[in-house]
């Protein structure tokens, strides 16, 4: 068992080292405690460091993801990055809580006609209803020829607005299944705005 | 960017909406460069510029306009640069009138029958037909075909090298921007003349062959009625000082999302399929041959068109995709005219759209005129909202104005609403392409939590399920459906579809060996390759993600060409060729970039050339010439029909061929320099529940308002509202206004204010600044107020939104809205309890505006009264 040593208890005392170190400001060694000197960077116990690109704005900062235990522990800037050399500003040094706060939504909601709130859907269920409603507006909607006799091929009772943080990829599908599968040709985008 | 001597910055707050790219502002600053800040506002921007100017909101064509006229009336142009790499010898069509003989309009205005727009034929070059690189080509299109692709005849160009001629593209320029002199700049933006001429001369002895200026944007010049035409000025500036393709050079529009520049590419946009290949229209794309015929070019790089419909049907419909059926092109569906954003949400307010998807965008608070957007989609039957939390738009059946008057109750909202939870970037593969056009990839790094899953995941899924749902149909409709390639790999606990398998699609490859093709030169049209987007094409050379490169900048040269992958053809600078003089030598050793090795016979320097390979400066086509065989060893701008640098635009746009300034949808003062007041082709959705003040001397709305961005928060707010340290960094909506407007007005710093237009009323802490200042013209006093674009109803911090204010009224080019410059009226006090334009129902008496009379439904004005000024007005 350990012995309590009354001096060694007095001299972790921050003023008193200050006095014995003559540090007068208490900004080097004799502000450290036990805790602090142990402290580590979150970015050294982390299992697995992955590139990656602000969500933010255009100009593409480069990002890094620490991850440990399959948790976001971290996100800084990439020095690597020719565009931004490690910087962030304050909208992509928030990228931390962007993808790890608690205000992310985690449940498919869905809002019945007429209904004052929302309740909690399943999400197999819930792209079931979509599909099946995709499907009824466009069979309803589906225009073949205008009133003048031109082939169109189309629906407009369909429309979609995408967010420009899409990815290309995502970007890439929504315009081969909406347009080029569906015949909606009411695609835009935040771009257009 | 660091290596340019002059950096102009007008339309964009850069330090705080771009922080990180500034950075190389100040580089360039560290070098010696100068900065300048033109903008209404004094910001950060302008804090770290050598000079702000502020303009009244607006006015950016007289600025730019005024910048031309100095350059040509001072000769102070790059004469070689200007002579042999743009269109300034060309001769123009003898019909053409400017609006100098027209008091404001171009030749072809053709009020006659349905909607007034312009007819274009007098603008083209003399005897020629061009097809635009880029624009509306399905127009222009239209009235060359009928002999087949436009530009066959592009070696009949007349031109006058010595620009002596009165039809030449010089002379027609001097004669259209003479009346932009230094005075009428200061009388219409308000900038003292002596600051315009420091300025003026400032970015002319910046340019030249041993030096380069840049011009950076971004909404401040989008978001007019005359957005596009804005640009085309700075365009107009860039070719005439020689500082479009060089290093240091170039306009850079500041994207302002992730991948804005992606989504255009790559597009979600209705007018456009991947690579800027237009979308087909009814009336001439009733085959092919005749979609091929509109809207290729027989000269030019748009030569090389059907290769890349045919790859992009190849890729989409696979098998279904025959030589005998014209590669399955009817399985796409037409356009009839305008179906963009705006139109749409017009269109779905009067239940003629019944479901709407919308995801990680938030139109309520981000778009224009938020009640009438929210009207929108209470018409609908069903609405799919996905983000990452709930926003404006997913609660546009609880949330906003009409609710809390008690106009509306949610329960008599009859929309089905769906809410998908996102997968953040941290949580998917894929790539962003910023504003440089870069494409970089964002890795994985773990799982996405609870039922959050990414838009591929949904698309993909949604895809199969519908699939299934039509399959066996036999009805022609479905067909396209049926056809589509979707068999993407799945990976990971949730079947994510590989997106490293859809890089690989829009890449292309052969469909014999499905093997990556290295680039698309490679593509065919004979339908021996695929390719979901050719611009992109060579992203996956060599069957290697290009867009995951990152290798550190301290490993390569400035111009990091092994980071990530840029397009095209992983080209950093956009038209590079112009950094060497017709001879294929650099300007100068300052400026050395690209330049012609004549003893390994082609292009060689520090970036991929933008150019046909192995092609030598002194290469001339045959007069009969078509295709890539057309594009002369100087002819630096290879997408266009004639490979000059266009200083006037003889197709492509509606509104006219040069710029021209025109007062905003809403001003508060007739336009100095022409009795036409607005564009005349500009966009307008006349309806009740859209009014419009008057053009201007509006008594009601005296003053001018502006809407900007900040940096703590991200446009709608889903990005920022939500987090607790951006929030605390800006809490509160809040309206900007000069000491000056607050004193007149009476308002007091930290108090209330309101601000009000037609469209509606919003309420905002008032924040009394000395970075708005009024503007003195032709002596009277001219204030602006300005407001921040991000705050709504839902979130950690709300208030109310800048754009409920806006209304509907577009770009004809590109159908953007004008946020940047209308009128308003600004009250002390907090907001009245009376009701908005768009919901109807509107009692008592705040329930408008003064001045502004409602319907018996409530809606908007009195259909019968003038909502302008008629005189001005067309």
């Amino acid at each position: 068992m350990k012995r309590f040593k009354p001096l060694d208890f007095l001299m972790r005392w921050p003023l008193l080292r200050q006095i014995r170190n003559r540090d007068l400001t208490a900004l080097g060694e004799s502000a450290l405690s036990r805790r602090s000197q142990e402290l580590r960077p979150r970015t050294e116990t982390a299992d697995r460091v992955v590139g990656s690109i602000c969500p933010f704005c255009g100009v593409g900062c480069g990002q890094l993801i620490y991850v440990r235990d399959e948790k976001v522990v971290n996100i800084e800037g990439d020095p690597a990055s020719p565009v931004s050399r490690g910087k962030l500003c304050a909208r992509g040094s928030s990228t931390f809580q962007l993808v790890t706060g608690t205000q992310r939504m985690r449940d498919v909601l869905y809002r019945r006609p007429g209904a004052k709130d929302w309740e909690v859907l399943p999400l197999e269920r819930a792209l079931d209803m979509v599909a099946a409603r995709v499907k009824k507006t466009r069979d309803e909607t589906w225009e073949a020829r205008t009133d003048e006799g031109l082939t169109v091929n189309r629906t407009l009772g369909i429309a979609h607005l995408g967010g420009a943080t899409l990815d290309n990829e995502e970007n890439y599908l929504i315009k081969k299944l909406f347009t080029g599968g569906l015949g909606i040709v009411q695609v835009e985008n935040q771009a257009r705005i | 960017m660091q290596n340019s001597d002059c950096i102009l910055i007008q339309g964009s707050n850069f330090a705080e909406c771009h922080p990180v790219g500034f950075q190389w502002v100040m580089e360039a600053k560290r070098r010696g460069a100068t900065i300048i800040h033109v903008d209404p506002r004094f910001t950060r921007t302008s804090a770290m510029a050598d000079v702000h100017a502020p303009i009244r909101p607006g006015t950016d064509i007289a600025f730019l306009g005024g910048l031309i006229h100095y350059i040509l009336e001072n000769e102070r142009y790059f004469r070689d640069y200007l002579l042999h790499y743009t269109n300034a010898a060309v001769i123009v069509d003898d019909g053409f009138q400017d609006t100098e003989d027209l008091q404001g309009l171009f030749s072809g205005w053709n009020t006659e029958g349905g909607k007034a727009h312009y007819d274009f034929r007098t603008w083209q070059y003399q005897g020629v037909g061009t097809v635009p690189a880029a624009g509306h080509k399905e127009i222009y299109g239209q009235a060359l075909a009928s002999t087949g692709p436009g530009g066959q005849d592009i070696g009949n160009i007349q031109r006058d090298e010595t620009l002596a001629s009165p039809r030449c593209v010089f002379r027609i320029l001097e004669r259209h921007f003479a009346r932009y002199t230094p005075e009428m700049v200061e009388k219409t933006c308000g900038l003292s003349k002596d600051l315009f001429l420091k300025i003026a001369e400032k970015l002319c002895e910046s340019s030249g062959p041993d030096r380069t200026s840049a011009l950076c944007y971004s909404v401040g010049w989008t978001q007019h009625a005359v957005g596009v035409q804005i640009i085309r000025a700075a365009s107009i500036v860039q070719l005439l000082l020689g500082n479009i393709g060089r290093p240091g050079g170039g306009i850079l529009a500041l994207r302002g999302h992730a991948s804005i520049q992606g989504s255009t590419d790559i597009p979600t946009l209705f007018n456009l399929l991947p690579g800027y290949v237009p979308m087909p229209h009814a009336m001439e794309a009733q085959s092919l041959e005749g979609y091929l015929k509109t809207t290729s070019s027989a000269s030019g790089w748009w030569s090389e068109m059907p290769k890349y419909v045919v790859s992009l049907l190849k890729a989409w419909y696979g098998q279904a995709a025959r030589a005998d059926n014209e590669w399955a092109f009817a399985h796409l569906p037409r356009l009839t005219g305008n179906h963009s954003h705006l139109t749409t949400i017009a269109d779905m307010a009067e239940g003629r759209v019944k479901g709407y998807f919308v995801m990680g965008e938030n139109p309520v608070v981000g778009s224009t005129h938020g009640a009438l957007q929210r009207k929108a989609m209470r018409r609908a039957e069903w609405v799919v909202v996905r983000d990452f939390v709930l926003t404006e738009t997913a609660e546009f059946w609880r949330k906003g104005a009409e609710y809390e008057r008690g106009e509306l109750r949610p329960e008599e909202v009859q929309t089905e609403v769906f809410f998908f939870p996102a997968a953040a970037h941290s949580e998917k593969d894929g790539s962003f392409t910023n504003a440089h056009r870069l494409v970089q990839w964002h890795h994985k790094a773990i799982e996405p939590p609870g039922e959050a899953r990414s838009e591929l995941h949904f698309l993909f899924h949604l895809g199969r399920r519908l699939k299934q749902l039509y399959a066996g149909s036999s009805d022609p409709k479905d067909r396209p459906l049926l056809a589509l390639t979707w068999d993407y790999p799945t990976e990971g606990p949730y079947d994510e579809p590989s997106a490293e398998s859809i890089v690989r699609e829009i890449n292309g490859y052969t469909i014999a060996d499905g093997k990556p093709v290295s680039g698309y030169t490679k593509l065919q049209a004979d339908g021996s390759t695929a390719s979901g987007c050719w611009l992109y094409s060579g992203c996956y050379a060599d069957g290697v993600n290009q867009l995951a490169r990152r290798k550190p900048h301290w490993e390569q040269s400035h111009v990091a060409p092994e980071w990530a992958w840029a397009w095209p053809d992983n080209r950093r600078i956009l038209y590079n060729r112009a950094s060497a003089d017709p001879q294929g030598r650099p300007w100068s050793e300052r400026k050395r970039y690209v330049w012609w090795d004549s003893e390994k016979g082609e292009w060689v320097g520090k970036d991929k050339p933008d150019f046909i390979q192995g092609r030598p400066p002194s290469y001339r086509p045959q007069k009969e010439a078509t295709g890539l065989a057309t594009i002369a060893g100087d002819d630096p701008f290879i997408m266009q029909a004639d490979g000059k640098g266009w200083l006037y635009a003889p197709s492509g746009l509606l509104d006219g061929p040069l710029p021209t300034h025109y007062e905003p949808q809403e001003s508060p003062v007739a336009n100095p320099l022409y009795p036409q007041q607005c564009n005349p082709a500009r966009v307008e959705w006349r309806r009740k529940d859209n009014p419009y003040h008057w053009a201007f001397d509006d008594p009601r709305f005296p003053h001018v308002l502006t809407t900007y961005r900040i940096a703590e928060h991200h446009t709608a707010g889903g990005m920022s509202r939500w987090q607790s340290w951006l929030s605390e960094l800006s809490p509160e909506m809040f309206c900007e206004v000069s000491a000056e407007l607050a004193a007149f007005v009476g308002l007091r710093n930290g108090g209330w204010a309101t601000v009000r237009t037609a469209r509606g009323e919003i309420e905002a802490r008032v924040l009394v600044t000395e970075r708005l200042r009024p503007f003195k013209l032709d002596g009277r006093l001219v204030h602006s107020v300005g407001l921040p674009y991000h705050w709504g109803g839902a979130g950690r911090v709300r208030g109310d939104a800048a754009n409920e204010l806006l209304g509907f009224v577009a770009d004809p080019n590109v159908n953007i809205f004008e946020s940047k410059a209308l009128t308003c009226s600004i009250l002390p006090g907090r907001l009245s309890r009376g009701r908005r334009a768009a919901t109807g129902r509107v009692v008592g008496e705040y329930a408008a505006p003064p001045g502004v009379q409602r319907d018996l439904e409530g809606v908007g004005q009195l259909a019968d009264e003038p909502s302008q000024k008629k005189e001005r007005w067309s």
